[in-house]
């Protein structure tokens, strides 16, 4: 492997820089992109952003970061034409990365769009890979009914930023988690300091606040938009690569040029548009697998929504249209005052769709699960409810050969009878059976039961 | 208990058994009358587990080797004299010599052996053989903490504090180590701290735990990343010691921030929220200890998963300072010693590279050869024993200490390879399977029909002391060692089969090792001083090195290292043909391969049979009940074990227990994928399916 070239500057391109220098890829790469190559990014929601120690070690090739508008690929010549301080350049490759973040979409909202089609001033649009890092201010409020927009909300709640979120369903997350479970999300938000406001129409931006069209007005310094994004085809288009929604790619994560690669935001794999950091991450490896000569492949994993938040637990399997389907068995809890919420599609015991709220324990054993494609525990409450595991029915009974000493093997017949024969004390039952002189944990069971012996005699 | 009277007579010893090394007094002048009892040593403070208040009977065991045997003609092991025996092996090993050169014949030691043995063992490999092949069973042990440790620290020493340090911790996490179970004397030391412990199974340790943490097998370094992005975000990074104290921050820690806690939950089952709570106990103030063991360590990623423990460790700025730090708890009687004076493929006596230049030129030195004639590093364990008897590989092997055809992964393979030998030496006390195997058995003693010295799990120099005769015709393993030597044309007096003599010139082969034992001496053991090393030979005596790196690493430069590590998995997947992760591990009534505890009655019969751990209902869907057969098989092999129903088994895995032969050995369906660092095999994880089987 030799010249590759990356367009693309943004958290994906890095997570791909970082994969091949852990699969020891040899070759030149180089990263186009709006910005300078600058930082790593930092992770979602950190709290403190010191700078760099620069003691890593060197990177064992030649990583160029270049700051270049890209233009044109030329993909006879196998180049790509860029501009940057009035000059065009021509970046040749061997292989091309389409590592193009997506953009965010900005309702069509007068104070939202800047003069160049972008954000405009105090208006922050992060991607769904990005962190909260740009948006400073004492007052943020978040524009968004979806994952990214109540995981930046949360992100900011727990930087101590008074935050807003303000969505245009009744309850943010409303089409994932339907009604009831979205107004619980809001709950949990509002208790967690976060105001929400559901239902809202936005119809405009001015002077760092948001007016609503119930008249209200926000204080929105900055405003962080995420509101979505649409992926960044532009470039793809102009290469005459195949696009549908997004850039389409196969397992091995090539366009229809073999020469092309593409992954993360706006990418489309067998119908699917990548949105999220979790595929993007694993596409992020499977091509740092692909370049470095291995026979990788991208298999998607199953649809899945965990939110990034440490506020609430909140996660959801598969689509809505699941828990409706015929021939689905359906298992339910709602459970208002102790905010629990948990609605799941089972088919052959195996959980097809899922909602759930507030089941920390169920959420993390049914996405595993689910993600393995393994069959659900027969005890469907305990899991829900993360019961302590029953005994297995036909387990011996706690009796009198239970073992009381695991250490030294000692049942409780056997300190029965040392005790009948004398040994009266915890100190004369250690000396006659060695039960507490191991761990000493069961010290104190000893102790119970020569009391309990002493009062039955 | 402590508070019984301590009794006047008798010698004071340890236990045969674990790292922890428990100090014991044993009383009798004859097997049968022999008694242990605990004594006021530190780590064990009067406590025993039942293994070592039963170990006077493997000093009874009825089936002890006492005469040497030769395979005759007819393919049967008979007894032969010594001169017989061992004219026996050095006519063998001069007939591999001739025909395939030095490297043809190997040794095969273990982390039991005494520093006197084991340094003797490598000196006898390098000097009298002089073969690159001589690796041992603590490959299977340390390997992956101690080149992890070195990688961080500039040196490898398993607790770098005294283990009653613990009684002051708040918070311990316990990362795959059964404590309550492989060193139950361990947890009084534990009482005091809130424990967080993880590993994939309901463990007694864990029952005890404050927080557990149950992952997949084979997900270890997700969680420990997982972790350290939690620290990230929320701020909890001890920035002025990783600036002041440590390199290679930025890297570990870019690679830690691709693994939030929801990601890593989806990889590892564990809930986003336990781990940040993890994280929140492990910040507080009050002393924090991370402390990795064999769950986490034997794994084809096993030397990385510690990294990933360490760096988090440092981010938290643990490591080097008094009441906090980093460890990890050394599994064999001599796991540490044993890893420092030679037995081991890349090393020379005092923890030195075989491959440094200086360091070749002191031990030549020391041994009265040209550095030119020290062989270079040898292959790991697994490889060494995976070669025997083929086109490139060893034709003759000396085994010691140890039992390959059990504790090896994909024993069966390993058998086999044993049997294809030309000359297989086994020296044991008892006929274990792998001595059942050999060509020539030489009987040798055991703990205590012998001195020398052991190294515990905290760097502490132990005596070990003898009570008894041998029996019959066994003779120590020194004294085997310079026999052999003698008839294969070396100087009887290169080696001594005093104890205290090979320590002297072990002294002095260690003198500015890493692991230097140079100020230590008998005497000074014996006047009872504890000794930690470095102990270095000092004009006033030096009082040995009970904590390390308070002032600075063992790195030139006084700073530890991270390392930058991501998860990779393990090296086999389950999938439709082999459903369930299996894993393997210790039951606190034995000990290895069994060979010792097997052979204790109260011990079989707390545990007689290997059984398989297993999930209601992953049972149910096997078709197996409660208390019948099942079948464990792999790619690889196959064991059978009595079924265990336990409903706090995760639904996807599997536990058996690696103590037991034959049809029964864990160690024929596991993995030989190998840690490309430290050459651990994967004991831990690999796919099976189950199935039942009539009795």
């Amino acid at each position: 492997m030799s010249d590759v070239v990356v367009v693309g500057a943004g958290p994906s391109a890095h997570r791909l820089v970082e994969r091949l220098r852990h699969h020891g890829f040899v070759g030149t790469l180089t990263l186009l992109g709006s910005t300078p190559d600058g930082r790593p990014p930092s992770p979602f929601g950190a709290r403190d952003t010191e700078d760099a120690d620069g003691t890593g070690p060197p990177s064992p090739f030649t990583v160029r970061g270049r700051v270049a508008g890209v233009r044109r690929i030329d993909r006879v010549r196998r180049r790509v034409l860029a501009y940057a301080a009035g000059t065009e350049t021509a970046y040749p490759y061997d292989v091309l990365v389409l590592a193009t973040p997506a953009r965010p979409l900005i309702p069509d909202v007068a104070g939202l769009v800047g003069v160049d089609g972008g954000p405009a001033e105090g208006v922050v649009a992060p991607g769904p890979a990005a962190t909260v890092a740009g948006a400073t201010g004492d007052t943020v409020v978040v524009l968004g009914d979806g994952p990214s927009a109540v995981e930046t909300a949360s992100a900011l709640t727990a930087r101590g930023t008074a935050t807003t979120l303000v969505c245009t369903t009744p309850h943010p997350l409303h089409g994932q988690l339907g009604a009831t479970c979205s107004a619980m999300l809001a709950e949990e938000l509002e208790r967690a300091g976060i105001t929400v406001v559901g239902g809202a129409t936005v119809v405009g931006r001015s002077a760092g606040r948001l007016r609503l069209a119930d008249g209200t007005t926000l204080r929105a310094d900055p405003l962080v938009l995420a509101a979505g994004t649409t992926p960044d085809t532009a470039l793809a288009r102009r290469a005459r690569l195949d696009v549908h929604t997004g850039i389409v790619v196969d397992d091995r994560l090539r366009t229809s040029d073999p020469l092309i690669h593409a992954f993360g935001d706006g990418t489309e794999h067998d119908g699917h548009v990548v949105d999220n950091p979790v595929d993007t991450w694993e596409q992020a490896e499977v091509l740092a697998e692909i370049l470095t000569g291995r026979t990788a492949r991208y298999l998607p994993r199953p649809r899945a929504l965990r939110l990034r938040t440490d506020l609430v637990d909140v996660a959801t399997i598969g689509s809505p249209a699941e828990l409706r389907r015929p021939g689905t068995r359906l298992v339910g809890l709602t459970d208002r005052p102790r905010r629990r919420y948990a609605r799941l599609a089972l088919r052959d015991g195996h959980v097809v769709a899922a909602v759930l709220l507030g089941l920390p324990q169920a959420i993390a054993t049914i996405g595993f699960l689910h993600r393995r494609g393994q069959p659900l525990p027969s005890d469907r409450l305990g899991l829900l409810l993360g019961l302590p595991p029953r005994p297995a029915s036909d387990g011996a009974p706690a009796d009198e050969d239970g073992p009381v000493c695991l250490c030294n093997d000692v049942r409780e017949r056997t300190l029965l009878r040392a005790w009948r024969a004398g040994s009266r004390t915890v100190a004369a039952l250690a000396e006659a059976t060695r039960a507490t002189t191991g761990c000493g944990g069961c010290g104190r069971a000893v102790a119970e039961l020569c009391g309990v012996w002493e009062r039955a005699s | 208990m402590s508070e019984t009277p301590a009794p006047r007579s008798g010698v004071d010893t340890h236990c045969p058994y674990c790292s922890l090394q428990c100090g014991t007094r044993l009383h009798g002048d004859s097997p049968a009358r022999v008694t242990v009892r605990p004594t006021g040593f530190p780590v064990n403070q009067g406590r025993l587990c039942q293994k070592g208040w039963t170990a006077a009977e493997v000093l009874r065991a009825t089936d002890r080797l006492s005469r040497p045997l030769v395979r005759g003609a007819d393919g049967r092991l008979r007894e032969a004299s010594w001169d017989t025996a061992l004219d026996a092996v050095a006519a063998g090993v001069r007939r591999i010599h001739a025909r395939h050169g030095r490297d043809a014949v190997a040794v095969f030691g273990g982390g039991g052996l005494t520093n006197e043995k084991a340094y003797l063992l490598g000196k006898f490999a390098r000097v009298a053989l002089r073969t690159s092949h001589i690796d041992y069973n603590g490959r299977f042990c340390m390997s992956s903490a101690a080149a992890a440790g070195n990688a961080a620290f500039g040196l490898d020493r398993g607790l770098p504090f005294p283990v009653t340090d613990l009684r002051t911790a708040r918070t311990v996490l316990l990362a795959g180590a059964n404590v309550a179970e492989t060193m139950p004397p361990l947890l009084q030391h534990l009482d005091r701290a809130e424990l967080i412990v993880m590993d994939p199974r309901r463990t007694a340790t864990a029952q005890r735990a404050a927080l557990h943490l149950q992952p997949a097998p084979g997900t270890d370094l997700a969680l420990a990343l997982g972790l350290l992005h939690v620290a990230l975000v929320e701020g909890l990074v001890d920035r002025a010691y990783v600036r002041e104290r440590t390199r290679g921050f930025d890297p570990a820690a870019q690679r830690a921030t691709a693994w939030w806690p929801e990601r890593v939950e989806e990889v590892t089952g564990v809930p986003a929220g336990a781990q940040r709570r993890a994280v929140r106990m492990l910040a507080r103030a009050g002393g924090t200890y991370l402390l990795t063991g064999r769950g986490v360590e034997q794994h084809s990623t096993g030397t990385d998963t510690v990294s990933g423990f360490i760096n988090l460790a440092l981010a938290l700025g643990l490591p080097g300072r008094a009441g906090s730090g980093y460890g990890c708890l050394t599994g064999q009687g001599n796991g540490q010693g044993g890893r420092e004076h030679g037995q081991k493929a890349d090393q020379l006596p005092g923890y030195r590279s075989i491959t440094d230049p200086a360091a070749r030129a002191h031990v030549a030195r020391v041994w009265g050869v040209t550095p030119d004639d020290l062989p270079g590093p040898g292959r790991s364990a697994y490889e060494l024993l995976d070669a025997l008897g083929t086109e490139q590989g060893p034709r003759g092997l000396f085994v010691f200490g140890s039992n390959p055809a059990v504790s090896a992964p994909h024993a069966a393979h390993v058998t086999g390879r044993l049997a294809s030998l030309d000359l297989l030496v086994v020296a044991d006390f008892v006929p274990s399977e792998t001595a059942r195997l050999a060509d020539v058995v030489l009987p040798v003693t055991q703990w205590a029909e012998e001195e020398g010295t052991l190294t515990n799990l905290e760097g502490r120099l132990l005596r070990r002391r003898r009570l008894l005769s041998p029996p019959a015709q066994a003779r120590s393993d020194l004294r085997v060692l310079r026999d052999l030597a003698v008839r294969l044309g070396e100087p009887a007096g290169r080696y001594p089969d005093d104890p205290r003599e090979v320590f002297e010139e072990l002294r002095v082969a260690s003198r500015g090792g890493p692991a230097d034992y140079s100020g230590i001496s008998y005497q000074r053991l014996d006047a009872g001083e504890a000794l930690h090393w470095p102990c270095p030979d000092t004009s006033d005596a030096h009082p040995g090195t009970p904590r390390l790196f308070l002032d600075r690493f063992a790195h030139p430069d006084g700073r530890a290292r991270f390392v930058a590590v991501d998860h990779r998995g393990p090296a086999e997947e389950t999938s439709a043909a082999y459903p369930f992760y299996a894993t393997t591990g210790r039951v606190l009534s034995h000990y290895q391969s069994g060979a010792q505890t097997r052979r204790v009655r109260e011990l079989t019969e707390a545990v007689p049979e290997p059984f398989l751990q297993i999930h209601p209902d992953s049972a149910a869907r096997c078709g197996l009940v409660e208390h019948g057969l099942a079948v464990v098989s792999s790619a690889r092999g196959s064991m059978t074990a009595r079924v265990r129903l336990d409903p706090t088994m995760r639904p996807d895995t599997v536990f058996v227990p690696f103590h037991f032969p034959g049809d029964g050995r864990a160690n024929r369906f596991t993995h030989p994928a190998l840690d490309p660092r430290s050459g651990m095999p994967e004991f831990k994880v690999c796919a099976v399916r189950i199935t039942p089987r009539k009795e």
